[in-house]
């Protein structure tokens, strides 16, 4: 690792199976984006990945390696040439791969083929940002050893990939809570035009937008959350959950993001605007 | 979307999640043990809380889930002999444990007793890894939590807040009464299990230094 960039992390599928003793599942934000990564290397879906926030990651391959960029769109560059994005590419020992900065978009995965091979912790190589579980975020000089979860010689060239939508909506289906808001409150929630907040991390979205009132008061007691839950604290500021959501929260969650559309929230970036539409 | 069938609740929670409320808290254990015991196909966790268990799947939830989840009959989670009570080590020192005599008009003393008294359960977990939600306090022993949180707790510190006991993992900020401190590894990785305190574990204070 020459440069992680503004912020990088190892990510694979995550940690599941230990939310009672409240440890967060983590994993990809973009999970599609991870996977296909994975895939274009011909990868386990278990592997890990590099996850690169807006760009900038530079890496030094110290032996031949087959490598593919997924995620938000970014300028992928081999010793100083333009090189595929979303196609298996391989590099020579000694290469330098670099990513530019995604001009939409926000979290770019970088695949090895065998994989990451980073310790796992309870079962997972992912770094959890908000319980830091595994490894620690990416820094210049850290060596990254590559493993052997790679299957069969990849079939697939080159990946069709949509770049994240210009006006991004999300599907939403009511939460577990909704009656703890008025009957404003939904509707609301369709018709508002929500700014993605400076404070947004790999933990959640703030948003910032139409207020959301509540019908009832007083505490909620702690119940699980799930990625894509909307939570609404008292301040009215709601917090739209991605992978490394804690495990529990008190607050109530007025609407759940279908789970196709996570990959679209895992590419907000802060200052893009994003609505809500009923998904059904 | 909802239930009320055997006296708890059932609600999806997005696509890939159900909410089984219990009509009480008393009930959620019962639920979380069933669910264990017969998962659904496709279960990948469960999230137990203080009155409720989300029930995490692989793949869209059906309404032959949100039938079956309504017809869920809780386990007894007292059959059989119950394990033997993990006993803590404390030092009674807190910073707040004056504060906790005057509130419930003890003497620290007494407090102490009260606490080493106490047979302690975990209810939950979730507030952070390791972290347990006991229950078992004494009810003139719930104290509200504090006005101001701590920015930083030493991990250790044994806390109280409303009806609940517990022991921070790791240094965090929190806003419980604190009124001593363990050097009990609550979470370890590298250990099997990792957590001290899982859920249904019985626990004990024992008073040293």
């Amino acid at each position: 690792m020459l440069t992680p960039g503004p912020f990088a992390t190892v990510q694979d599928a995550g940690r599941t199976g230990w939310a009672s003793i409240g440890v967060p599942r983590s994993g990809a934000a973009d999970r599609q984006a991870a996977a296909l990564a994975n895939r274009l290397v011909g990868n386990d879906p278990a592997a890990a990945v590099l996850e690169a926030t807006a760009g900038g990651l530079r890496v030094r391959a110290e032996r031949t390696l087959l490598v593919a960029v997924t995620g938000a769109p970014v300028p992928v560059v081999v010793d100083g040439r333009p090189a595929p994005f979303a196609a298996p590419t391989t590099l020579r020992p000694g290469a330098v791969l670099g990513l530019g900065t995604p001009p939409v978009g926000l979290r770019s995965y970088l695949a090895v083929r065998g994989g990451i091979d980073v310790p796992p912790v309870l079962g997972s190589r992912s770094t959890d940002t908000l319980s830091g579980l595994g490894p620690a975020a990416l820094a210049s000089g850290t060596r990254l050893p590559v493993g052997g979860l790679a299957g069969d010689e990849p079939v697939v060239d080159v990946a069709p990939v949509a770049a994240p939508p210009e006006r991004p909506v999300l599907r939403v289906l009511p939460g577990p809570r909704r009656d703890w808001f008025d009957d404003a409150a939904w509707p609301a929630l369709l018709a508002g035009a929500w700014e993605v907040g400076a404070a947004s991390d790999r933990v959640g979205l703030r948003l910032a937008g139409p207020r959301l009132g509540r019908s009832r008061q007083g505490e909620l007691p702690s119940e699980g959350l799930v990625p894509g839950a909307l939570q609404v604290p008292p301040d009215g500021a709601p917090v739209l959950f991605l992978a490394d959501h804690p495990v529990t929260g008190g607050y109530p969650v007025l609407a759940v993001v279908v789970t196709a559309d996570l990959p679209v929230a895992a590419q907000l970036r802060p200052g893009d605007v994003v609505r809500f539409r009923a998904a059904r | 979307m909802t239930g009320s069938e055997g006296g708890h609740r059932v609600t999806a929670y997005g696509d890939r999640a159900v909410l089984v409320e219990a009509a009480d808290p008393a009930g959620a254990p019962g639920l979380h043990a069933a669910l264990l015991a017969a998962p659904l196909a496709g279960q990948v966790d469960l999230v137990p809380a203080a009155r409720t268990v989300l029930v995490l799947l692989d793949r869209p939830v059906t309404d032959r889930d949100l039938a079956a989840l309504r017809g869920l009959s809780p386990t007894g989670t007292s059959r059989g002999p119950a394990p033997d009570p993990l006993v803590l080590p404390v030092v009674f020192d807190g910073p707040d444990l004056a504060e906790v005599a005057r509130r419930t008009r003890r003497t620290v003393e007494d407090v102490i007793a009260a606490l080493t008294g106490a047979a302690l359960t975990v209810a939950f977990g979730g507030f952070a890894p390791g972290f347990g939600y006991l229950t078992g306090l004494p009810a003139d022993l719930h104290v509200p939590r504090r006005a101001t949180p701590r920015t930083r707790v030493p991990a250790g510190s044994v806390g109280l807040a409303g009806p609940y006991a517990g022991v921070y993992p790791r240094a965090s900020p929190g806003g419980w009464q604190l009124v001593g401190r363990t050097d009990a590894v609550l979470f370890d990785v590298d250990r099997d299990p990792p957590a001290l305190l899982a859920p249904g574990r019985p626990v004990r204070f024992r008073a040293v230094g």
